[in-house]
Order: C-alpha cells, then structure tokens, then sequence
C-alpha cells in the first residue's frame, strides 16, 4: 500500500517535470501556433548550456542557470526572428520541416561538441536531500523543486499573458493576426519575444532535467513527445490544463513503473492514447484548433 | 469529369501528357529493362547500394503521397517500416511461411493495423498529428521491445533456412554463376524493383484517378476542395492506409535484405521519416518527379559523406531547412518551372481551342 502511495506522489512530481517541459511548446503553439519539433533537443541544449556555465565559472547549478537565462533568452528571440518567422503562414510544411532539421541539426551538434557520454549537473547535497513524510515515504528535495518551479512558472506566466500590456499583445496576435498587425502591432517581434520567453522555461526546464537524471545529446525527441503530451492531455490553451496533463502523464509513468520497470514509457504513451480516444480535446480544454 | 464537360463545346479538351513526357515514359520502360539485366555485368556493392536506392525511394514516393497531396504530414512512417519488418520476421520464423508470402502480407497486416491507428491520430490536427505519428512509431518500438519470442529489446535474426529460402536463389546460382549470398542479393534486387516500379505505377494511377484529382485539389487549397465536394476524411483516411500497406511491404524487403531487426533501428525515425522527409523536401514535394531526384541526391551524399557521421547530418539538416526556405519547391520545382517538364504527366492541362481551329 505505501508503495502505491510513494507512487502517486512521485508520479505528481514527476509531472511537475513534464509540466515544465510542456510550457514551453504550449506557450509558442499559443502565440503564433508553432510546433516545435525542436523543442526537445532544446532543452537538451539548454541542459548543455547550463552544464557548461557551470563548469566553466565553477558555479551551482541553480547559479548558473540564472547566467544561462538571458543567453537563452537572446537566442530564442534571434532565433525566432531570423529564421522561424520565416516559416509561418498558411502551409503547415515550412515549420514542421524547419524545427525537424533544426533537432537533427542541434542533436548532432551536441554529439559532435559534447561527445555521446551521458551527463549530469551536480549541486552536492541537495541533489540526495529529501524530506520523510513518515511511513517510509520521503519526497526528494529537487522533485519538489521542480513541481514548486512548474507551478510558478505558470502562476507568471498566467500573469503576463492576463496582466500586462505585452500578455494583451500576446493575446491579440493570437486570436487574430490580421487585425493585430492592423492596430500597427509589428508580430515579427512579439513572437520573437515569445520565442525568447519560451527559451527561459526551457532553460528552467533543462536544469531539473539536468539535476534529476543523466542526459546526453540523443534524449531530446522523447521530452519533445512527452511534453506534446502532457499539452494534448491537458487541453489546448491553458497552462494550468498543461500542468494538469503533466502529471497525468507523470502518474501514468510511475503507476506502469510499478507494475513493471519496462512499462514506464508505454504507460505515458497508452495513458494518452486513452485521453486522445476518449476526450480528445483534452481533460480541460480552452481554445479551439 | 473533364470529359464529359468538354463534350458538348468541343471548344477545350483537358491534356495531360506532352511530347516529352510520352518520351520520357518510353525511357521509363527501357530503364526498367536496363535495370533488370544490371545483375548480369553489375558488381555486388553496385547491387547492394541500389537496393537501398529503390527502397529509400519508394519510401519517399509513398510519404510524398501522404504528405504532398493528402496533406498528412506524418513523422511516424517508421511505425509500418518496422511494422512490415517484425512481421516478415514472424511469418517466417514463427509461422513457416515462404518470405515472398509473407512481404504481400506484412503489408496487408501494416494496412488492418492502420485503420485503428488512423481513427486515433486523425483526432489531431495539423503539426499535432505529426507528432501523435511519432508517438504510435514509439508504442510500437515499445511494445515489440516486450516480444520475447522476436528477440525482445535486443532483436533477432533470420535463419540462413529462411533467407535462402526465397525462390529463384539457386536458379540464379547456377545461371550467373555466383556464390549464395550474391544470388540472395540479386534476388532481393529484383523483388525491391518490382516493389518500386509497383509503388511508382500505383501512385501514378491513383494521381490519374478521379481520387487523384481530389488529392490535387487538396494539395492546393483543401477548404475549397472540400466546398467542391472532396469528402477529405475519406479520401485521406484510404491514402493513410494504402501508404501503410506499401510502407509495410517495403519494410519487410528491407528486413528480408537485412535479415536482423530490432526496435531501435526498425522504428528508428531518423533511418525511415528524417531521410525520406529529407529525399522528398530536396527534390520538391507534391510532384511525383521530386523523389526520384531527391533519392538520387540523396544517395550521392550518403554514398561520399556517410563518414563524416555528425557532420554529415547536420549539413544534411542545413540542407533541408534552405531548400524549404528559398525554393520550397524543391530542385525538381526549378527545373519543371523554367522548362515546363513532365516526366509523370498526372498534372490535368486546359487547352483550349479557338473554333476554326478544329
């Protein structure tokens, strides 16, 4: 029984992870309806970037993320800008095909600069540290960690997007493009500050990816499929719903575990397959396509 | 449809084929006769890497059907590639069966098994259902990783029993004189250019069709195809699973030349979606001419830069995203559109007369 117990909570915490994975994707899908193939191999990329500030200039892991921040931030809106905006229009090709050379390319990259070795970012105890809830359950430190950051994350970005002049924006170009652009909106921008914005919960994404378990070049594609996911289960156009699918899928993953260790990633799998048959909007659907 | 319209002005008539492509389809003929008697002067490493032509290149031809026209954007092809793969493997070493059996059945099997599949993804939309094809390639390879009796994670092989087994081995032994894996070779080449010249002759037909018109007209604008009356459900859901049948077919051929499997390379997404999708984009999607010069660039390049790895696929990537970003229609595009060439003519032409003409 408190197997199952340590199940569930692990499995919620888990989802925290996925959550974060899945923010970002949710967020340039929301703003300019990109899907990023990439998006995976980004935040392995990112988890690189992190490991790298961190070795370079011997510092925490938590630290140097805070250095990688506005790194990434650059490059999502150069990215995005010079490249990306390209692709958007009515064909649904350009991006698919842009963002899937762009996770080859990343992929291989990270193979050729990093080597195939599987890595970690190390932050000394913390990385062990758990707090025992009695009962012989513990939950971990960073899990926690990383459901807490999954959680204000969204809380902040909920608060741009329904607070701020630059959420409204946000918003306009999303629900209709034409007529942004005719209030002298200049969409090339904001959905490179979109882009840049993503970037930011991906690097935050890539340091919990980092701290809980090894990563090397070749692991992007599966974090992209759990993060479109963790979206899909969720319900399109809210990120409280891609939180919520996050740890669907996160318990899905932990309850298969248990049954069997080989199970964990077809549980996930099978767990979105029911949702996609049976809901296929989603648990908790908000804007429509 | 065109012929019954143009009937009463006899003013118009709809053309499809031109002088060239008449020529170009007398040369077809002549080709696939050159090709058929390669074995007979052709070197084993020839032979082997024009296997490999043929399949990649009727893969190409079948994710071009899907994606260029149906508009089905799929990164999940790699599901029935391994689908097709697995099933030669248990058809022959589990249930005995002839492996030219069994290839036309790993085919029927990867198009029951596509319906199913389909109903699901076809929930998603646009770019979403491009990764929900990803994630169905991935409980496949998963659940194949579970199979025991298929070699679980680490894969099986062929029997020599059942890769010798094919039909016509010994026959070419003894007529051109060659050791036993030579002949299985040139047996395997010869299935794998029936395969393609059977994708390439059904797709040309289907493209000819009246479906084929209605797969046109969704290639070009599918809100108004479906305002003429396309039923576009329909029409997709049969082109998502006649691909999987031919996909399936050509993963058991590869399978059969290959004679080891196992998940991660059967249903590896690179090997079968990014190198097709890679082929298709290069040569110009939505035509039937662009893989077959997308296949033959593509060959160039693997056969002098495989080496090379990593390098190799991130030029192969940077490749992909310029030829998407300054001639999306590939290199076939600026060849067709600055000479107006037609190697397939399934493009329906307008020609109108002026009356004393006739």
């Amino acid at each position: 029984m408190t197997g199952w117990l340590d199940a569930l909570i692990q499995g919620v915490l888990l989802g925290g992870l996925y959550a974060l994975f899945a923010t970002g994707l949710s967020l340039m899908f929301g703003v300019m309806r990109l899907v990023n193939l990439a998006h995976g191999d980004l935040i392995v990329l990112a988890a690189f970037a992190i490991l790298f500030v961190a070795d370079k200039l011997g510092l925490d892991p938590f630290v140097a993320v805070l250095v990688a921040i506005p790194i990434l931030f650059v490059t999502g809106f150069v990215l995005q800008h010079v490249l990306l905006n390209r692709t958007l229009g009515r064909d649904l090709l350009p991006p698919l095909l842009v963002t899937f050379g762009l996770s080859i390319i990343i992929q291989n990259g990270l193979l050729q600069v990093f080597s195939a070795d599987s890595q970690r970012l190390r932050s000394g105890a913390i990385e062990t540290a758990s707090i025992p809830l009695g009962g012989g359950i513990a939950v971990g430190v960073v899990p926690l960690l990383t459901l807490m950051s999954a959680i204000s994350v969204i809380v902040f970005l909920n608060f741009i997007f329904y607070r701020t002049p630059l959420g409204r924006v946000f918003r306009a170009t999303s629900d209709d493009l034409e007529v942004a652009q005719l209030m002298g909106i200049d969409h090339r921008r904001i959905f490179a500050v979109a882009t840049g914005l993503a970037f930011v919960v991906i690097a935050i994404a890539a340091l919990y990816l980092g701290l809980r378990a090894n990563f090397d070049p070749t692991i992007g594609p599966a974090r992209l499929l759990y993060a479109f996911e963790a979206v899909i289960i969720g319900g399109l156009g809210s990120f409280w719903g891609t939180l919520a699918g996050g740890i669907v899928l996160g318990l899905a993953q932990t309850i298969g575990a248990r049954i069997d260790p080989e199970w964990q990633i077809l549980s996930g799998h099978l767990a979105f397959l029911v949702v996609l048959a049976v809901r296929p909007r989603g648990l908790f659907p908000r804007a429509q396509d | 449809m065109g012929d019954t319209a143009a009937k009463p002005a006899q003013k118009f008539r709809i053309e499809t084929a031109d002088g060239f492509s008449r020529a170009a389809a007398a040369g077809a003929l002549i080709l696939l006769l050159v090709l058929a008697l390669l074995p007979v002067v052709a070197g084993r490493n020839l032979i082997q890497d024009l296997i490999f032509l043929f399949y990649m290149l009727a893969l190409a031809q079948c994710w071009n059907l899907l994606a260029g026209y149906a508009g089905l954007i799929s990164v999940g092809q790699q599901t029935f590639v391994g689908l097709g793969g697995y099933l030669l493997f248990a058809l022959t070493l589990i249930a005995g069966l002839n492996p030219l059996i069994a290839i036309p059945l790993a085919g029927l099997v990867s198009a029951l098994l596509a319906l199913p599949t389909a109903l699901l993804v076809f929930r998603l939309r646009g770019a979403y259902f491009a990764i929900g094809t990803w994630v169905v390639a991935e409980v496949y390879r998963l659940v194949f990783a579970q199979i025991k009796p298929l070699g679980g994670g680490t894969g099986t092989s062929l029997t020599p029993s059942v890769t010798s087994s094919v039909p016509g081995i010994e026959w070419v032994k003894t007529l051109l004189d060659v050791r036993t894996p030579a002949a299985r070779d040139i047996v395997s080449y010869w299935v794998a250019l029936a395969l393609l010249a059977t994708t390439l002759a059904a797709i040309y037909v289907i493209l000819r069709s009246r479906r084929g018109l209605a797969l046109g007209a969704i290639r070009d604008h599918e809100a108004a195809a479906s305002g003429l009356g396309v039923d576009i459900y329909r029409i997709k859901l049969a082109v998502y699973v006649a691909t999987a049948a031919m996909t399936g077919m050509i993963g058991a051929l590869i399978y059969l030349q290959k004679a080891r499997i196992s998940p991660d390379a059967a249903f590896s997404v690179l090997d079968w979606t990014a190198y097709v999708i890679f082929i298709v984009v290069i040569g110009g999607i939505g035509t039937m001419e662009g893989p077959v010069i997308g296949a033959i660039v593509f060959y160039l390049l693997q056969h002098y830069l495989a080496d090379f790895g990593a390098v190799y696929l991130i030029l192969l990537g940077t490749i992909g995203i310029v030829i998407m970003l300054f001639a999306p229609k590939g290199l076939w595009g600026l060849v067709a559109e600055r000479y107006g060439l037609t190697l397939f003519p399934t493009r329906r032409r307008l020609i109108v007369y002026e009356p004393e003409d006739r």
